[in-house]
C-alpha cells in the first residue's frame, strides 16, 4: 500500500507534536523515522495508526483519504515499544486477537495463529501468559500479532529498544527479512541511526516536529541537507570546525587558527567569499600522518578496536579514530591529514548545507 | 530442609526446629498487628454476640443474672410468620441496588467520565460524589419531599406538564425509591475505585486493541474489563456485605413500611427487635439471634466470591526462561 502525508500536523494547545509533514511511502517500502527523544516519532505513527486525530493535513492511503477512517478500518498492524500485549490472555489469543475481532472461525484462528507462531519460532509457547515470557518472546508475540491479519501497512515504534544489543542485532536482520519477504510496506520509528541505517530504503529525519530530510541512507550520510542531520547520522559524530574560505592562486583555502585546508574547487567555491562558515568532516574522514596538521591530544577514548582521540587544533575540537598500538596519551602531538573529497560546508546562520541546498 | 521423619537423629531435628520457630515467629510478627484488630473488633463482638443469642436478655431482665434458652431465639425467628418476606426483602435490596448502582451504575459512569474530556469527567464525578457527603437525615429528607404525597411533591410537579397524575410515590413505589436512595450513594464507591482502575490501564493496551480493529465497545470487553477484575470482585464483595448490614436508608425514609413489612431487610429487624420497639422492650437476646445470622451469611457470601472470582489465579507464578 502507498502512503502520503500531506502538511501532517498536530498540536495539544500550544505543544507541537508533529508539525507540517509531507512524505510519501512507495508500496512495499521501508521507512525508518528517525529523531531525538520528543521529535514527534510516535505522535505521526499514531495519526497514522488512525489512535490520533491530525489537527490539519492528510493522510492517504492509495490515494484515498483516509483521516476520518477508525483506527479497526485501516488495516494496520502495530508493534509497540512497550509489545503491549493483552496480559490476561495467553499467547494464542494474543496473536490470534486480530483475527477473532474479523470474526474468522475459531480452527481457522488457530491454524492461521500457529502458522505465523512457527514462522517466529514461538510455536511451542501458544499457552503462556505475557508475563511468562522473556522479552525476546514478547517481542516475537507482538510481532506475530501485528502480521496475522495480513496487514497493509506494518508501524512498528522502537520496537527494539527494550532488548539486550545481541537480541536487538538477530531481530533486526529477523524483522528486515521478514518485511522483505512479505512485501508490506513498513514505517519504523527508532532514535537508533545504525538500525535507521541499515534496515530502512528510506529514512525520515525529523526534529522538534518537523521533517529535516527524507532519502535513502547513503544520502543522508554522504550529502546532509542540514547541520542538524550531519550531526545526527553517523557515529561517532561528525567534527565541526569553524573556517573561512578563501580563493587563492586558483585554490581553495578552508582556514582557522593553526589550520590551513586546501578543499577541491568544486566544494570550496561553494563556500567561498561568505565569511565564517562551519565546515564539517567525518572522524572516518581523518587520519594521522606525518604530513598533516599538527595538533594535541586533548582526550583518548579507548573503543577497543580502535582509540577515539579528540585533538584540538587552535580552537577546534576534532574526533579521530586511531589505532590503540600506537599507545597515544594525552598531550602527545599528532598530525592529521583530512581527506578534502568529504568536507561539508554550513551555512552558520541557517545550518544549512552550502554543498546540498538547491 | 525437608520436614523432620521417623529416623532423624536429634541433632537433625534441633536444627530443623529452629529455622521453623524463628520463621513461625517473624510471621506471626508482622501479623500480630492485623491479628489483634481483627480479634478485638470482629471475632470476641462475635462470640459476645452470638452468647446473648443464646439467651432471653431483655430490658425486662437484665439486671438478673443471664438465662439460657439455646436455640429457642433461632427457632422463633425461623418461625416467625414474616421471615421469607424479610429474607426476600434482603435478597431483592442487595442484589438489585449492588447490580443496578453499587457495581452496575458505578462501572458506567467511571467508563463514560473516562471517555470523555478530563475536566467534564472529573465533574460528573464530583457531582454522584455529592449524596455521600450529605448527612443522611438531609439527604432522606430530599427525598421524601420529591416523591411526596399531591399536592406536595417535587416529582409530580417536574411531571405534571406531561400529562401524568399525581401521586404518593413513595408509597406507591417504595422499592423503587428504596433503591434508588441506596444507590445514587453507593454507585460513587464503585466509580472511584473503577475510574482509577480504568486510568491504570497502560494506555498501550487499548492503542494496541484499536488497532488490532476493536470497537470502542470491544475494547471494553475484551481489555478493560478483564483488566479490572480485581477491583471489580473487590467492590461486588465489599458492597454487598456492607449492603447487607445497611438499613439506615431505609430506615428513614420508609422504616420498613409502608404497610407491613414492605420494604424491611434482615439488618432492620435485628435493629428493631434489638434497640428499638414499640413498647420499649428491647429483646437483646432475639435480636442477637438475626444479627448473627447475618454475620453467618456475610461469611459465606466472602468465600463464594472468593472462589467464583478465582482469587488464587490472580497470583501466579512466572516461568521465565531465556530465548
Ligand atoms: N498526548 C499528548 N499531549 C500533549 N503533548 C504530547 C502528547 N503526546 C506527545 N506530546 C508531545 O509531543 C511531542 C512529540 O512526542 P512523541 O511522543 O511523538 O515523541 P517521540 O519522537 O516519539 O519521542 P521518543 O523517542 O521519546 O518516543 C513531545 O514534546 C511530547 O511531549
Ligand atoms: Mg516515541
Amino acid at each position: 500500500m502507498k502512503v502520503e502525508l500531506v502538511n501532517l500536523t498536530k498540536r495539544w494547545g500550544n505543544v507541537v507534536g508533529a508539525d507540517h509533514i509531507t512524505l510519501e511511502i512507495e508500496h512495499g517500502e521501508f521507512v525508518a523515522f528517525l529523531g531525538p527523544s520528543g521529535c514527534g516519532k510516535t505522535t505521526t505513527l499514531l495519526m497514522i495508526a488512525g489512535i490520533y486525530k491530525p489537527t490539519e493535513g492528510l493522510i492517504k492511503f492509495d490515494g484515498k483519504v483516509v483521516n476520518h477512517l477508525a483506527p479497526k478500518d485501516r488495516n494496520i498492524g502495530m508493534v509497540f515499544q512497550s509489545y503491549a500485549l493483552y496480559p490476561h490472555m495467553n499467547v494464542l489469543q494474543n496473536i490470534g486477537y486480530p483475527l477473532k475481532l474479523k470474526g474468522v472461525p475459531k480452527q481457522e484462528i488457530r491454524k492461521r495463529v500457529q502458522q505465523v507462531a512457527n514462522m517466529m519460532g514461538i510455536g511451542h509457547l501458544l499457552d503462556r501468559k505475557p508475563a511468562q515470557l522473556s522479552g525476546g518472546q514478547q517481542q516475537r508475540v507482538a510481532l506475530g500479532r501485528a502480521l496475522v491479519k495480513q496487514p497493509d501497512l506494518l508501524l512498528f515504534d522502537e520496537p527494539l529498544s527494550n532488548l539486550d544489543a545481541r537480541l536487538r542485532l538477530s531481530m533486526r536482520s529477523e524483522i528486515k527479512r521478514l518485511q522483505l519477504e512479505l512485501g508490506i510496506t513498513s514505517i519504523y520509528v527508532t532514535h537508533d541511526q545504525v538500525e535507521a541505517m541499515t534496515m530502512a530504503d528510506r529514512i525520515a529525519v525529523m526534529k522538534d516536529g518537523k521533517l529535516q530530510a527524507y532519502c535513502p541512507p547513503d544520502e543522508l550520510y554522504d550529502r546532509p541537507r542540514t547541520l542538524f542531520i550531519a550531526g545526527f547520522v553517523g557515529n561517532p559524530p561528525m567534527n565541526f570546525i569553524n573556517v573561512e574560505v578563501v580563493q587563492e592562486d586558483g585554490e581553495y583555502h578552508a582556514r582557522a587558527e593553526g589550520f590551513d585546508l586546501v578543499v577541491p574547487s568544486e566544494r570550496g567555491e561553494k563556500a567561498a567569499g561568505r565569511g565564517r562558515v562551519i565546515m564539517g568532516v567525518r572522524p572516518e574522514d581523518v587520519c594521522l600522518a606525518d604530513d598533516g596538521i599538527p595538533g594535541e591530544i586533548y582526550v583518548v577514548e579507548p573503543l577497543g578496536r580502535d582509540d577515539l582521540l579528540n585533538v584540538r587544533i587552535g580552537e577546534a575540537s576534532i574526533h579521530v579514530l586511531a589505532d590503540p598500538t600506537l599507545n597515544l596519551r594525552i598531550g602527545d602531538t599528532v598530525r592529521l591529514r583530512f581527506n578534502t573529497h568529504k568536507v561539508q560546508f554550513f551555512d552558520p546562520q541557517t545550518e544549512n548545507s552550502l554543498l546540498w541546498t538547491d | 530442609m525437608s520436614i523432620a521423619v521417623a529416623g532423624d537423629t536429634t541433632a537433625a531435628r534441633r536444627k530443623w526446629d529452629w529455622a521453623r520457630v524463628r520463621a513461625t515467629l517473624g510471621a506471626w510478627g508482622f501479623l500480630a498487628p492485623a491479628a489483634i484488630l481483627v480479634t478485638v473488633f470482629f471475632f470476641i463482638p462475635v462470640i459476645i454476640l452470638f452468647v446473648i443469642s443464646l439467651t432471653d436478655l431483655s430490658s425486662s431482665n437484665f439486671s438478673e443474672p443471664l438465662h439460657f434458652v439455646w436455640i429457642e431465639n433461632y427457632a422463633r425467628l425461623f418461625r416467625d410468620r414474616f421471615f421469607p418476606k424479610i429474607l426476600l426483602n434482603t435478597v431483592r435490596y442487595v442484589i438489585l441496588t449492588l447490580g443496578f448502582f453499587n457495581v452496575g451504575m458505578a462501572l458506567v459512569l467511571a467508563l463514560l467520565t473516562t471517555h470523555i474530556n478530563r475536566r467534564a469527567g472529573f465533574f460528573f464525578r464530583m457531582i454522584w460524589l455529592l449524596p455521600r457527603i450529605t448527612p443522611s437525615v438531609v439527604y432522606i429528607l430530599m427525598w421524601r419531599r420529591i416523591a411526596h404525597q399531591p399536592p406536595f411533591g417535587i416529582l409530580n410537579q417536574l411531571l405534571a406538564p406531561f400529562g401524568v397524575e399525581p401521586r404518593y410515590w413513595l408509597f406507591e413505589q417504595p422499592w423503587l425509591f428504596v433503591i434508588l436512595v441506596n444507590g445514587f450513594v453507593g454507585a460513587s464507591f464503585g466509580m472511584i475505585i473503577f475510574t482509577s482502575a480504568i486510568e491504570s490501564i497502560p494506555r498501550d493496551y487499548i492503542m494496541a486493541a484499536k488497532v488490532d480493529g476493536a470497537s470502542t465497545w470491544q475494547v471494553i470487553r475484551d481489555i478493560i474489563l478483564p483488566l479490572i477484575r480485581w477491583p471489580l470482585l473487590f467492590v461486588t464483595t465489599y458492597q454487598s456485605l456492607s449492603l447487607l448490614t445497611s438499613f439506615e436508608y431505609i430506615l428513614l425514609l420508609t422504616e420498613g413500611g409502608p404497610g407491613l413489612y414492605t420494604t424491611e431487610v434482615w439488618a432492620l429487624t435485628a435493629y428493631k427487635r434489638a434497640l428499638k420497639t414499640y413498647f420499649g422492650h428491647n429483646q437483646w437476646g432475639y435480636g442477637a439471634a438475626w444479627g448473627f445470622i447475618l454475620v453467618l451469611i456475610g461469611l459465606i457470601l466472602s468465600i463464594i466470591y472468593l472462589r467464583v472470582f478465582r482469587f488464587n489465579e490472580l497470583v501466579e507464578e512466572p516461568k521465565i526462561d531465556v530465548l
